[in-house]
């Protein structure tokens, strides 16, 4: 029992070579960030507050697909989504196409909270941003070289960055970015000192992807999902997340099945999804928390009350 | 047991002084889908087809809420949106804030099956519409005289911008509401046109599909989308069934309707129509809402706990019904 939460930036093909300048960065930042929500959770703030502020965070870091250092659609731009759900009382928001928000988890959660829908889009996301006065900025604030790099791969090879199980080769003269095409979705789950339960999710998504595309990260139920018994934070390949209602399935196997959330969540990732596709992170209104993937690798930190705390990459590392 | 099997919706939340006419273009309407759908099925058309094509048909009419027919944006436009899903593979599709596109389920299917992602939207899936060269046309083809009046209503009503349930002052001036107390989405009955259509079929090889299409809720905020595109919440398939939802948008998102049918047979072992009660009994909370299914073992089944849904269903043994109530 008591508080716990969990975090991630992304699973995917994560090199294990992955050279230091390009992991550190993004250690430090979730090091950052489970301090952060821990130390909200022990000011007793309520899990959907310790959510949103934990992604905050990480949409400003530039390191991960969210907010800045978002990847590129194919035309350039940057489109973003988010979504966020509160398990106690199953409200939820979603956004998508975001274009000068700065944070897009924030705007997802005034959905929820002042308006009577769940789910804004493009233009009318952006004009509700402006009528609550929300943190915009020029689109170029969200771009960065590193993804410019990874949209000129991308557009090279000709391909949008779906095919995860097929590492492409390339030519020894173009350095690849690092995990390439393979950058998820940032993410954090929670439960707070009062036992209630908070996800969010947002994202960028995937790299060279069709102008007005979206993923599992908005959808309720796929990238995103919490009631009174778990909260879920998915990430990796947008369209099998969708395809095996990720998110609620967890909740489902263990409502419907009685199974713990660990079995229910390794349960999902792997026999719900092709291999390479998918990563989550959930806690249980129990304080457990599991953080199962399927890829190489998944950027991951949690922590419990009762003392657990585990921050890594791949599955190498354990404790910290 | 066995066999092919088809449903139709036209929307979960009628109102009890729809007048007998409407009521009756309605039931011949569905009757005109079911035929069309059980023609394809005896040809051996593959369920993810049939399902398309009885959808285009709804669309395609003006009585419902999808197509032209559809419900308008707050500033009197059309933003449609649909979502198709093929069980066997779950593989899906889906499309919101289409204005240009004459039937969204098709360019849905398209996004399924020619495009590689799952759920285009806006101008995104405008431009791809154009660039698969699906039959397009002006916003204001799907504009009707119908739901013109009902927008000015809605906004008299005005009260899709507050928290709905909270009771609205001064909707006693409101002559629809004094006829009609039903309340959906913070709208009274008459005005809300909830008719968002669907259609789910098992085909005789026992492949279940289904699909849904909609114009949205009546005065919504542009860019605003509901629960029909949104896979899990207002459509989905698997191989044990196909469902196809529709009410109170938010309530179904919640409730993760379409999902939850599929998950209480493959984790419950329920039957369908046990799943189907189930889940309108206990995942609406205070919400509206309906629900037709089949299963691969032939069976079909509806559930909805709102005053009437537009429905059609039939059997490969014969058994066919058209109702509202």
């Amino acid at each position: 029992m008591g508080w716990a939460i969990a975090l991630h930036g992304g699973a995917g093909d994560i090199p294990k070579d992955l050279p230091p300048e390009r992991r550190k960065p993004r250690e430090a930042t979730l090091r950052r960030c489970l301090e952060i929500g821990v130390a909200a959770l022990k000011a007793h703030k309520s899990a959907l507050d310790v959510v949103e502020l934990v992604v905050r965070e990480l949409e400003n870091c530039p390191h991960f697909n969210a907010g800045r250092g978002s990847v590129l659609t194919t035309d350039g731009t940057v489109e973003m989504e988010a979504s966020i759900m509160d398990g106690k009382t199953k409200n939820c928001g979603a956004v998508s196409g975001l274009t000068t928000v700065v944070n897009a988890i924030s705007l997802a959660r005034l959905v929820m909270e002042k308006t009577p829908h769940i789910y804004l889009a493009f233009d009318g996301a952006e004009a509700f941003a402006r009528e609550q006065g929300v943190e915009t900025v020029d689109s170029s604030h969200f771009i960065t070289p590193e993804n410019i790099e990874r949209l000129k791969q991308a557009r090279e090879a000709n391909r949008v960055q779906i095919d995860y199980t097929q590492p492409i080769k390339k030519a020894p003269k173009i350095a690849p970015v690092p995990e390439g095409d393979q950058i998820g979705t940032v993410g954090c789950v929670a439960i707070d000192t009062q036992g209630n339960l908070a996800t969010a999710t947002s994202t960028g998504g995937l790299v060279n992807k069709m102008v007005g595309r979206i993923g599992d990260t908005p959808i309720i139920g796929t990238g995103t999902y919490a009631n009174h018994l778990c909260a879920v934070s998915a990430t990796g390949k947008g369209e099998s997340i969708i395809r095996a209602t990720v998110g609620r399935d967890v909740a489902a196997l263990m409502e419907y099945k009685g199974l713990s959330l660990e079995d229910a969540a390794a349960y999902v990732v792997e026999e719900g999804a092709p291999k390479g596709t998918v990563g989550l992170v959930a806690v249980s209104a129990t304080g457990e928390v599991t953080m199962p993937y399927n890829t190489t690798g998944m950027f991951r930190a949690c922590a419990t009350e009762a003392g657990h705390t585990e921050l890594g990459i791949w599955s190498s590392e354990s404790n910290e | 047991m066995g066999g092919w099997a088809i449903a139709v919706h036209g929307g979960a939340g009628v109102d009890p002084n729809l007048p007998p006419q409407r009521q009756e273009e309605a039931k011949q309407l569905l009757t005109r889908c079911l035929n069309l759908g059980i023609s394809a099925l005896r040809s051996s058309l593959p369920a993810i087809d049939v399902v398309e094509l009885v959808v285009r048909e709804l669309e395609s009419d003006p009585l419902f809420n999808s197509g032209r027919g559809s419900a308008l944006t707050e500033n009197g436009t059309v933003e449609m949106e649909a979502s198709i899903m093929d069980g066997p593979k779950r593989r899906c599709g889906a499309v919101s804030g289409v204005t240009t596109v004459k039937n969204p389920i098709s360019l849905a299917r398209l996004v399924m099956d020619k495009s590689p992602h799952s759920y285009l939207a806006f101008s995104g899936a405008e431009e791809f519409a154009k660039q698969q060269g699906v039959e397009m046309v002006d916003n204001e083809y799907f504009i009707t005289e119908d739901n013109v009046g009902m927008l000015k209503l809605a906004k008299e009503a005005n009260s899709i911008l507050y928290d709905y349930r909270i009771p609205i002052v001064g909707l006693e001036s409101c002559g629809a509401a004094a006829e009609s107390p039903i309340l959906m989405n913070g709208l009274p009955i008459s005005v809300y046109a909830p008719e968002t259509v669907g259609c789910v079929v098992v085909d005789g090889q026992g492949r279940c599909a289904a699909a849904t299409s909609t114009g949205g809720l009546m005065n919504k905020m542009t860019g605003r989308i509901g629960d029909s595109p949104l896979i899990g919440a207002g459509t989905y398939a698997c191989d044990l069934c196909g469902v196809s939802c529709t009410g109170e948008g938010e309530a179904i998102i919640r409730g993760t309707l379409a999902r939850d049918v599929a998950a209480l047979m493959e984790y419950k072992e329920l039957s369908l129509q046990d799943a189907a009660d189930y889940v309108i009994n206990k995942r609406l909370d205070e919400g509206k809402a309906g629900l037709i299914a089949v299963s691969k073992t032939g069976e079909v089944a509806c559930g909805f706990n709102t005053n009437g849904m537009f429905r059609g269903c039939a059997t490969e043994d014969g058994f066919m019904k058209v109702g509202i109530w």
